[in-house]
């Protein structure tokens, strides 16, 4: 089961950004966190970091063959999770997303469930290569993705739901899906969405709100655009140099809603400023260029897959939440992976570049 | 996309993907990455002016810091008017979530109701969003500790610690010192409230409303740093707030306690004033009411109870009390008489009165032979039936007007009455009628249109026991007063100010003496009211409400309105006193109260001057205080003990 893989061929240089980017996480946490009643948790972070780093080496030892193989249990197992979730799930601002472990260890099963539909969604369409995708293995692949979402959607998360999407996205584009068939798909999808978004049922009162609030951050600034606003503020007013480490009136005084999860890239930009953020993207996209290197050089097709679905799910989370932290996007509640404080996230994300990892490191082994 | 069906349909279960595509997914990264960076750069380098003036004002708070108010003393620097440290409510509107759920919640938290929140809202509607809003004033600890322990849930509430009036109890000179209060918004439209702003506290009535500018100082402000739930962090700056100007009250405490005491239990008014200078020494008018009632905000019961109060607490009868003077203005009546040299030469046969152009007009009594010398403490009604047919109305009213009759005093007290004198003109401008000789009869008793307020009548005997020298009275030391502040208030409160007016040695002996006779000479009205070693003299009046037929009426409404002006000494007085006694019945009664007001003034003048030996109350020297007028050889020989 273990194979033993060379060390040289691990991707030392995306450890090294990774790294770059958690430091400056774990300093923004610390920051953001100075004067509340959450302070240490940029140690908690430190921790959750360090646990990911083992899981990320523990991980990168398996051949993603075997992931591959299993993954259809992991599947079973992922579904089995979620529903457990809704039945003994801890109860947490409104909605059921935890299961406790016991010895104060919460654990979100809808992260890791990511990172099993990364591998099923790979396995699936490397079954299919080699034939035109027909509209039942189109529906089969959506089958596949959606019946998680919609589990985690009525938790109700819908934030963490959407992320399984790109997963989705990734895999019809790499397995072939044909241009006139994503006309289809989108053309029914906006068909849909308008009906339902006119008989205004399908979205709960909040996220009708966050949406109205983002249409016009003005209309509530005590409400839903409140937290859009403040983001706003903060983000502009931390200028081209930022007001300095610690020095974010916005986010010291507490005016940023959740600064050191959702919305502490606000919170970064407030005291880092222009270049500051610029330096973050910069860091992003040289670890999702060089994801896609290892995707290039993968030694067969799952392997690609695998990777290309780990950046699809990478991208969405750090296009919606800088897009809501700059008024691109509406609030979802979608942490930025790296960045975000919280164990489930930073367990996915290492997990998921473990799995990179091993991709990598067998490369030449075919 | 650059889909390519051949491709897709040779790839092979173990063959590579062909670049093409993931060049796809790295280019859509790029674009999705600089799409962000556009944002970004919109916010932070386009608008960052905008957002950082944006973020001052969330965390910048403009707190006003409240001016104690300037305190008031008694001439004698007693303290009267204090502050005390009080917490009040206020709400922001611009941080308030949903009104929907949290109005209730204040308003069962703050005792209120949520119209009462709702009305106050509705007030400031036009006042800027950042300020403040008063919602209660002088909260208890408990509302405090409610507005503490929800800081999160309503971060709109904000306290703020000012400075409260306490008044004297009882409505102690309550008309004198006025009281303070919100600004109302017909007054903030007004040109003298200009620089005020919706929610100060002002001087409603009194002292507190005449020299508001000075008590009231300049409330200063701090910017404190606040976090979102509106919780001060740290601060930035401080304009300190300069306190309001202590004033000195020109009333004697203990001459104003001996007129509150005299007055207990009575309708009416007394005004005590030094004839020297015009300062007023005591100031009362009753029923009174609670100042401190009003520093707070009003109950509405105790609203109710001072409006539907048929007789008018909140009315300062001491200056707004026009009522006929009735036998008082004979004093005017005979100044006028002397100094047209028409009184001395009388000697009218008095037989219960006498009949005038057919009508006959009564006296009290059958006086017999009566002069000037005992038409006075007669106070005999067919001597000066007679004297006002001789003068004529215009010559009488000219006399009344000189000595500031119908008109203001000029006292430093708002809305003070100007009373009424008839004559021929003001007959055709308000009658459009001619001037009937016969009634100037009834004016020469001070009934009918002529009506005098308590500080017109204590000014004008002022003015004549001095010898001709009338000051404008006033509640506040000059000094104390800058000089353009106090021009300013001279122009908001015209009147007859100071004057001198033409009284002869001889009059002005012979009005005098005449006077004292009132009080020491049995003959006179206020006999009993006479104070052994004071050299007390005065003039009593019982002015009639309705006319002459109804007086037996047991009607409380019908009943004389009692009057009495006297002073100490009887010439150049250091004091005089003006009583209204409303159905006192009788000019005696107030004579009565006016001689125990007399009598404490004395008493402390002796004390202080460490001259407690009962006096042999020497004659006055006839030296007036117009210095025009050269002193007579022949002093009065009044004797004291009668």
């Amino acid at each position: 089961m273990f194979r033993l893989s060379s060390y040289r061929d691990f991707d030392w240089v995306l450890l090294g950004f990774v790294c770059v980017l958690s430091v400056i996480s774990v300093l923004e946490i610390k920051s953001a966190t100075l004067h509340t009643k959450f302070h240490g948790f940029d140690h908690k972070q430190m921790g959750f970091l360090a646990a990911g780093l083992l899981l990320m080496f523990l991980i990168s030892m398996i051949d993603y063959h075997v992931l591959l193989d299993i993954v259809p249990w992991a599947y079973g197992i992922s579904i089995f999770s979620l529903i457990a979730v809704k039945v003994a799930g801890q109860k947490v601002l409104g909605a059921r997303r935890w299961i406790n472990l016991g010895g104060g260890v919460h654990f979100q099963p809808s992260e890791w469930v990511k990172l099993v539909l990364i591998v099923a969604v790979a396995r699936y369409f490397w079954n299919l290569a080699g034939r035109e995708l027909t509209w039942r293995d189109i529906g089969k692949a959506a089958a596949l993705v959606c019946v998680p979402m919609a589990l985690v959607l009525t938790q109700p998360d819908l934030g963490t739901s959407l992320t399984y999407s790109p997963i989705l996205m990734a895999g019809l584009f790499l397995g072939g899906i044909r241009l006139r068939q994503v006309i289809v798909i989108v053309f029914v999808l906006l068909l849909v969405g308008g009906v339902a978004w006119k008989s205004g049922k399908r979205l709960k009162p909040y996220q009708q709100a966050r949406i109205n609030a983002f249409i016009n951050p003005d209309s509530d600034p005590r409400g839903s655009g409140y937290q859009i606003r403040q983001s706003l503020i903060a983000v502009g007013s931390g200028g081209i140099w930022g007001k300095g480490a610690n020095k974010g009136t916005q986010t010291q005084g507490d005016f940023l809603p959740i600064p050191y999860t959702d919305f502490i890239f606000a919170a970064f930009c407030e005291e880092h400023g222009f270049v500051g953020a610029m330096g973050v993207l910069l860091i992003y996209f040289l670890i999702l260029m060089r994801l896609i290197q290892n995707a290039q050089t993968a030694a067969d097709l799952p392997g690609t897959y695998i990777i290309m679905g780990v950046v699809a799910v990478i991208v969405f989370q750090i296009a919606v939440n800088i897009g809501m932290v700059v008024g691109l996007m509406p609030v979802t509640g979608i942490p930025l992976p790296l960045m975000s404080y919280g164990g489930s996230s930073i367990l996915f994300t290492f997990l998921a570049l473990g799995i990179v990892m091993n991709v990598r490191m067998s490369r030449f082994v075919n | 996309m650059e889909l390519n069906p051949q491709t897709e349909l040779t790839l092979g279960k173990n063959e590579k993907l062909p670049t093409g595509k993931l060049h796809v997914a790295q280019y859509l990264i790029a674009a999705i990455l600089l799409v962000l960076s556009i944002g970004l750069w919109r916010l932070e380098v386009v608008s960052a002016d905008n957002f950082r003036a944006m973020a001052e004002a969330n965390r910048i708070r403009k707190v006003p810091v409240m001016a104690p108010r300037g305190r008031l003393f008694d001439r004698e620097g007693r303290l009267l008017v204090d502050n005390y440290p009080s917490v009040s409510c206020y709400i922001l509107r611009e941080q308030v979530k949903s009104f929907g759920t949290d109005l209730p919640m204040i308003a069962s938290g703050l005792h209120l109701t949520v119209e009462q929140i709702e009305a106050a809202l509705k007030k400031y509607q036009t006042a800027p969003k950042y300020q403040p809003i008063p919602l209660k004033q002088d909260i208890t600890p408990d509302e405090q500790a409610f507005i503490e322990a929800h800081r999160n849930e309503l971060p709109e509430l904000e306290t703020l610690e000012e400075q409260r009036r306490v008044y004297p109890r009882d409505g102690f000179a309550a008309h004198l010192i006025g009281y303070v209060g919100e600004i109302s918004e017909e007054d903030l439209n007004k040109e003298k409230y200009a620089f005020y702003l919706p929610g100060n506290v002002v001087g409603k009535s009194g002292v507190e409303a005449t020299y508001d500018s000075l008590l009231r100082g300049v409330d200063g402000s701090r910017d404190v740093i606040v976090n979102s739930h509106g919780k001060e962090i740290g601060h930035l700056g401080e304009t300190m707030a300069q306190p309001g100007k202590d004033l000195k009250l020109t009333i004697d405490l203990d001459v104003q306690m001996a007129a509150e005491k005299a007055m207990e239990g009575k309708n009416g008014a007394v005004i005590a004033m030094d004839p020297h200078t015009g300062e007023i020494l005591a100031m009362v008018s009753r029923p009174t009411f609670d100042p401190n009632q009003f520093a707070i905000r009003l109950t509405k019961s105790y609203w109710n109870e001072i409006l539907t109060n048929p007789n008018h607490p909140l009315l300062n009868k001491a200056i707004q009390a026009q009522l006929a003077p009735g036998s008082t203005f004979k004093i005017i009546m005979s100044y006028a008489g002397l100094q047209e040299g028409v009184a001395q030469l009388m000697h009218v046969p008095c037989n219960h009165g006498a009949t005038f152009y057919g009508h006959y007009f009564s006296c009290d009594r059958n006086h017999g032979m009566v002069t000037i010398d005992t038409a006075i403490p007669y106070s005999c009604d067919t001597f000066y039936y007679t004297l006002a047919d001789r003068l004529g109305i215009d010559t009488i009213a000219r006399y009344a007007t000189s000595v500031g009759l119908a008109q203001k005093t000029g006292i430093d007290l708002p809305d003070e009455a100007t009373g009424n004198m008839p004559s021929t003109v003001w007959k055709m401008k308000t009658f459009h009628e001619r001037w009937y000789p016969s009634e100037a009869m009834s004016v020469g008793i001070g009934q009918g249109a002529v009506t005098a307020t308590p500080i017109q009548l204590a000014r004008a005997l002022s003015g004549i026991a001095s010898g001709g020298v009338l000051r404008r009275p006033h509640v506040v030391f000059t000094d104390e007063v800058p000089a353009d502040e106090l021009e300013a208030i001279h122009e908001t409160f015209p009147g007859s100010g100071e004057k001198t007016i033409p009284l002869s040695t001889q009059n002005w002996q012979i009005l005098t003496d005449a006077m004292y006779s009132v009080t020491s000479s049995p003959i006179g009205t206020a006999y009993a009211a006479r104070l052994e070693g004071i050299d007390f003299a005065g003039k009593t009046g019982t002015a009639d409400i309705v006319s002459g037929r109804d007086k037996s009426s047991k009607n409380k409404d019908t009943i004389p309105n009692a009057w009495f002006v006297g002073m100490t000494p009887r010439r150049n007085p250091d004091i005089v006193v003006a009583v209204l006694w409303e159905h006192g019945y009788w000019g005696n009664n107030s004579a009565r109260l006016a001689s125990g007001i007399i009598n404490a003034f004395v008493a402390k003048q002796r004390k202080r001057e460490n001259n407690i030996k009962i006096a042999q109350a020497a004659p006055v020297p006839v030296t007036a205080e117009n210095a025009s007028k050269e002193a007579s050889p022949k002093a009065s020989a009044a004797d004291v003990s009668n």
